[in-house]
C-alpha cells in the first residue's frame, strides 16, 4: 500500500488532497517483475520485467501468440501469474486486485460494448460497476461522451456505431473512473487507414486532456514510433526495448513497388531527379523511402513514363523482428496495410 | 482533467458497491427485455398457444376418457402453463452469459471491480423479474379458467412464479457457465429443459408415470414448483372429476407442505447459485 492510497480509502472524499498526484509520481504506473506465466501445454510468458512510468505512452510490440495478450491478461488481473510480481500504481494484483482494477481502463482488441445499450448507458453501466461517486457524474459522462465526439449521439444505439465511434466509445469509458494506466490492446486493428488516423489523433487529444498512461499493443511499427518506449516480445520474453528512434535505427523504409510503361527510363529518372537508386525486379521497380505515402504523388508528376501502377509498403514489425531475432514473424494478421 | 465538476477519486466500496452493480446488471436485462419488443411478444404467443393448443386438445382426449371434464384439465394445466410462459425468457437470460462472451460484453464485466457473484446473482434476478412478466400475462387471464381473482391467491402465485422463474435462471446459467459455445449450450439446454418441464408434472399429473419416472420428476425442483401452485390455484376445489388429477406429490406416504415444497426449490436454487458462482469466479 502506497501512501497515495489514503485518498481512495477514505472513501467519501469529494476531492484528492492537493499533493496527492505529486506522490504518485513516485510510484511506476505498473511494475511487473519476473513474470512467468505456464499453460499445461506451453509456457506462454517466461520472465518478463517492465516498468511504465505515469504519464509515459509505452507500447508492447509482437507476433501473434508472442505472450503479449497473457501479460496484458495478468496485468489486468484476467490470469494469475505462475510467477512474479505485478504492481499497477502502487497496488500489489496479488493482494489488492480490486485496487488494481479500479486503477486500470481497459479496451480490449475486439468490442466489449452492449450493442442494445445507447452509448450513453453503456458509459452508466461502467460508472455503476466501478462505484464511481454519483456526485458529478452526469456532468464526467458528458465530458466523456464529448471526448469520443459521440455527445449527438448518446442516445443512439451502440450496434448502429461504425468500428471507429466504437472504438472510440470504449477509450471513453475506459477512461470514465480515471484510471492511472488505460490499456489499450491493438487499438486500431480493424480499423480503415483514415479512422486509424483519427484514432491516433483522438489518443493526442486523450493524452492531453486526461493524465493517463497509456499501454498499447501493436503490430504496426508506424504507431510504435508515437509511443515514448517501446517493448519487442517474442516467445514470452521482451527481445528489445527502448524509445523508438532507438529502434527505428534498425528499421527499413517503406517500400514503393512500381509498375511503369518504361522501367528502364524510368529508373533512369528516378536516379537524375530524385536521387533514388530503384531495384528493378521481374513485377517492376522497386524503390525504398522515408515517407512513401508523400512520396508517391511527386514521383507519380515527376516520371515522364505512363505509371500503371503504385503500392506503398510501410515497414513492418517483422523487419525490427527480424534484425532482433534473425526470424520473420510467423503469421502476422491482416499483414501487409 | 475533463469535465467540469470532477468527482475525483473517491469511490463508494464495499456492500454499497456491490448492490449498485447487480442492480445495473439487473437494469442492463430489463432494458434488453424492453427493447426486444418482437420477442417478448413471440414468446407471450408461445405461451397462449401451450395453453390453448394443449390444453383444448388434451383436455378434448382428456374428457374423451371419461375421467374428468376438459375444464377441469385446464385448469389442472394452468399452473404448467404459467411456468411454461416464464421458462423462454429464463433460458434466453442464462444463455445470454454465452452471448455476451461472443459479444465481448462479459470481458467489461470480468475486469470490474466486483465480485463475480454479484455479476451472476443480477442477471438471475433480471432473468427472474423478466420471465414473472411474461408468466403474468397470463396469470392475468386466471379468471377464464375459473380460478377466483382474490388477491391472496395472485400474491402467492406471483411470489410462486418468481422462484420459479429464479430456479429456471439460475439453472440456466449454471449450465452457461460450464459451456464456451453458443451452439453447445443450446443443444445442452434443449436437452435438459425438456425433461425438467415434462417430469414437474406440467402437462400431466406425474402419477400417471411409472415407478422409475415418478422417482425421477421427485429429483426435478420443478415439480415441487408446481405442485405448490397448483394446491395455491385450489385444484382439489376446482377439479371436480377423478382424483387422478388432484393427486399429489408425495415423498413414501409423506405429503410435503407446500411452504416445505418451496424451501427445497429454494434450496435447489441456492445450490446451484452457488456452484455457478464458483465457476464464474474462475472465468479469466
Amino acid at each position: 500500500m502506497t501512501e497515495g492510497e489514503g485518498v481512495v480509502e477514505t472513501g467519501r472524499m469529494r476531492r484528492p488532497e492537493p499533493d496527492a498526484p505529486r506522490r504518485y509520481q513516485d510510484v511506476p504506473a505498473i511494475r511487473a517483475t519476473g513474470l512467468h506465466k505456464s499453460y499445461p501445454d506451453v509456457d506462454a510468458v517466461r520472465g518478463v520485467d517492465l516498468t511504465v512510468e505515469q504519464g509515459e505512452t509505452f507500447g508492447l510490440l509482437g507476433p501473434n501468440g508472442a505472450g503479449k495478450s497473457t501479460i496484458i491478461a495478468m496485468l489486468c488481473t484476467l490470469a494469475v501469474p505462475t510467477a512474479g510480481r505485478i504492481e499497477v500504481a502502487g497496488h500489489d494484483a496479488r493482494t489488492a486486485p480490486g485496487r488494481v482494477r479500479r486503477s486500470l481502463g481497459i479496451v480490449f482488441q475486439e468490442s466489449t460494448l452492449d450493442g442494445e445499450l445507447t452509448a450513453a448507458e453503456n458509459l452508466r453501466f461502467h460508472a455503476d460497476l466501478y462505484a464511481l461517486p454519483r456526485a458529478g457524474l452526469a456532468a464526467r459522462i458528458e465530458a466523456m461522451l464529448d471526448l469520443a465526439g459521440l455527445a449527438a449521439r448518446r442516445d443512439h444505439l451502440v450496434r448502429t456505431f461504425s468500428g471507429g465511434m466504437r472504438r472510440r466509445l470504449e477509450i471513453a469509458r475506459g477512461l470514465l473512473h480515471r484510471p492511472r494506466v488505460l490499456f489499450l490492446d491493438e487499438p486500431t486493428i480493424g480499423l480503415d487507414p483514415q479512422a486509424r488516423d483519427r484514432l491516433w489523433a483522438h489518443l493526442r487529444e486523450v493524452r492531453e486532456r486526461e493524465t493517463t498512461t497509456l499501454f498499447l499493443t501493436t503490430h504496426y511499427l508506424d504507431e510504435a514510433e508515437r509511443c515514448d518506449r517501446v517493448a519487442i516480445v517474442d516467445e514470452g520474453r521482451i527481445v528489445a526495448r527502448g524509445a523508438p528512434a532507438e529502434l527505428k535505427s534498425a528499421l527499413a523504409a517503406d517500400r514503393i513497388d512500381l509498375r511503369t510503361g518504361d522501367d528502364v527510363a524510368a529508373a533512369a529518372a528516378l536516379r537524375e531527379r530524385f536521387g533514388i537508386e530503384a531495384v528493378a525486379g521481374p513485377r517492376g521497380l522497386r524503390v525504398q523511402a522515408e515517407n512513401g505515402a508523400s512520396l508517391v504523388p511527386r514521383l507519380c508528376s515527376g516520371l515522364d513514363v505512363p505509371v500503371h501502377e503504385v503500392t506503398v509498403t510501410r515497414p513492418s514489425l517483422d523487419e525490427v523482428f527480424l534484425h532482433h531475432t534473425g526470424r520473420h514473424i510467423r503469421d502476422e494478421p491482416g499483414g501487409g496495410h | 482533467m475533463a469535465g467540469g465538476a470532477a468527482p475525483s477519486t473517491a469511490y463508494g466500496c464495499g456492500l454499497a458497491a456491490e448492490l449498485r452493480a447487480a442492480r445495473m446488471v439487473w437494469q442492463r436485462e430489463m432494458l434488453h427485455f424492453l427493447r426486444d419488443r418482437i420477442g417478448t411478444l413471440v414468446s407471450l404467443l408461445q405461451s397462449l398457444m401451450s395453453l390453448f393448443i394443449l390444453g383444448v386438445g388434451m383436455g378434448g382426449l382428456f374428457a374423451g376418457s371419461g375421467v374428468g371434464s376438459a375444464s377441469d384439465y385446464l385448469t389442472f394445466l394452468f399452473p404448467g402453463v404459467l411456468v411454461l410462459a416464464a421458462q423462454p425468457a429464463t433460458v434466453a437470460v442464462g444463455a445470454s452469459i454465452v452471448w455476451d462472451r461472443e459479444d465481448g460484453f462479459l470481458r467489461e464485466m470480468l475486469v470490474a471491480p466486483v465480485h463475480r457473484a454479484t455479476l451472476l446473482i443480477g442477471r438471475c434476478l433480471g432473468g427472474m423479474t423478466v420471465a414473472t412478466c411474461q408468466g403474468l400475462v397470463i396469470l392475468a387471464g386466471a379468471g377464464l379458467l375459473h380460478i377466483p381473482y382474490r388477491p391472496g391467491i395472485f400474491g402467492l402465485l406471483t411470489a410462486e412464479l418468481a422462484l420459479t422463474s429464479l430456479t429456471l435462471t439460475v439453472l440456466a446459467t449454471t449450465i452457461a457457465v460450464f459451456v464456451r459455445r453458443p451452439r453447445t449450450l443450446t443443444a445442452v439446454l434443449g436437452v435438459l429443459m425438456a425433461p425438467l418441464l415434462f417430469l414437474s408434472g406440467t402437462m400431466f399429473p406425474i402419477s400417471a408415470l411409472p415407478g422409475w419416472l415418478s422417482l425421477l420428476s421427485r429429483l426435478d425442483p420443478l415439480t415441487y414448483a408446481v405442485d405448490a401452485m397448483r394446491r395455491t390455484v385450489g385444484v382439489d376445489r376446482l377439479v371436480h372429476g377423478r382424483a387422478m388429477l388432484t393427486a399429489p406429490v408425495t415423498w413414501g406416504g409423506l405429503r410435503p407442505a407446500p411452504p416445505v415444497e418451496l424451501a427445497v426449490v429454494a434450496a435447489f436454487t441456492m445450490i446451484a447459485l452457488v456452484v455457478a458462482a464458483r465457476r464464474f469466479s474462475r472465468l479469466g
